[in-house]
């Protein structure tokens, strides 16, 4: 993902050492150099920007480092962006609820099936939200336990928050029988 | 036949002779019983309904007009208050309240949502709700103000002492929809084909049903 807004342009490392802590944290569990995985930072936003191979466990540690609630999980079509090198991204927001440090993971998928790794053994609550983001996205989250849609009828066909589903929909909000007076 | 006996809708007199009677027609009777005393049901969906609760409330007091019995069981109703927007989701829903309730019954669309879809031209949003139910009145507004609502109340008692029937014979010669337009103009293919099948569902009638001056001086019966 280029992440240009308000990123300091030399910042491979997060100014805040609490959070430069689980970054380079992460990075020593997934054997890479420190200052390899990508850092972008807005305001008091630390992102560490992992690829969806090592994502899972990347998490996973940093679940054992502290981070001990999702805060949420949601994702981004980048359809049609100038920059955008992959098409979804997928974003957790953890924090430690005993020092209040929080960390954005972000991580991406892409066409034609988008499909990220479940992370409810990790986190229970991310089990409305991966249902969230597969109902409004379509990414898939392999081994969640009951991936259903969440907020759109069960019937519902697409993804509307997808860039390139029509505003008005596909004709989901007139195909009802109307109801007349003399039979109803 | 007939006797005066409303003044205004405000003041009421009734002066019969010691054994004095009133001739009227039994439908007249039933109708004007009717309108004056709905019992309406609000299905306050959005920012329309703090409108019915208001209007509800002691400051605008729809009780005046024999609408105060709101019920939240629409086998008890008589008047559908639909108020805000009506997701796909929530249509079915809708329809299946409307046919719970029992004849006579009234529909009143509160608001652009509920007549038009409002701003909300989005894949979710019901684009008038008058395309898959009858409606007696629509209430502009965004929201309306109380007031409005209890001008459709009365525009609503107006129709039930004209029209009260159970079998909805004068709409049948009803062919072409006559609710407001959704706000855009630019709809494609998909959605020009898909107007309501059975223009029978929309009911307000300028033609058959002029409008009239609730507060002007009129007799009950004819």
């Amino acid at each position: 993902m280029s992440e240009t807004a308000q990123t300091t342009a030399e910042a491979k490392l997060f100014a805040d050492p609490a959070v430069e802590v689980l970054a380079s944290g992460v990075e020593r569990a997934l054997g890479v150099e420190t200052g390899s995985l990508l850092r972008t930072s807005f305001r008091d936003n630390h992102r560490l920007n992992i690829e969806p191979g090592r994502v899972l466990q990347a998490l996973a540690h940093l679940r054992e480092a502290g981070m001990d609630m999702l805060i949420d999980l949601s994702g981004t079509d980048y359809l049609g962006y100038p920059e955008a090198e992959h098409r979804y991204g997928v974003s957790y927001i953890l924090e430690n609820t005993n020092s209040g440090t929080r960390i954005i993971v972000r991580t991406w998928a892409d066409d034609p099936t988008p499909n990220l790794h479940s992370v409810f053994d990790i986190w229970r609550g991310s089990d409305w939200m991966e249902r969230e983001v597969y109902d409004m996205l379509g990414i898939e989250f392999t081994g969640h336990p009951d991936l259903r849609r969440i907020l759109l009828p069960d019937e519902f066909a697409g993804h509307p928050l997808r860039k390139d589903y029509p505003l008005r929909g596909l004709g989901e909000r007139h195909h009802f029988v109307p109801l007349a007076r003399d039979e109803s | 036949m007939g006797c005066g006996m409303a003044q205004g809708g405000v003041s009421m007199e009734v002066s019969l002779p010691e054994d004095g009677f009133i001739v009227t027609k039994l439908d007249e009777v039933a109708n004007w019983c009717r309108k004056n005393s709905l019992w309406p049901m609000a299905f306050a969906t959005a920012c329309c309904g703090i409108e019915v609760m208001a209007t509800g409330a002691s400051r605008h007091d729809i009780a005046r007009f024999g609408a105060e019995a709101f019920r939240f069981s629409p086998r008890q109703c008589d008047l559908m208050i639909v108020a805000g927007r009506v997701v796909m989701k929530m249509l079915p829903v809708l329809q299946r309240i409307w046919m719970q309730m029992p004849e006579p019954k009234w529909c009143i669309s509160m608001g652009a949502c509920a007549s038009s879809g409002g701003v909300f031209d989005t894949y979710a949003v019901v684009q008038g709700i008058d395309r898959f139910l009858p409606v007696d009145v629509y209430i502009p507004g965004c929201p309306p103000r109380p007031e409005q609502l209890i001008q459709a109340v009365l525009d609503l008692q107006e129709k039930v002492q004209r029209t009260g029937t159970y079998n909805a014979r004068e709409f049948n010669k009803r062919t072409q929809p006559e609710g407001p337009r959704p706000l855009a103009t630019e709809l494609g293919m998909a959605e020009q084909m898909i107007a309501p099948a059975n223009f029978r569902t929309t009911t307000r009638s300028w033609g058959e049903l002029p409008m009239v001056n609730p507060l002007a001086n009129r007799e009950v019966g004819r």
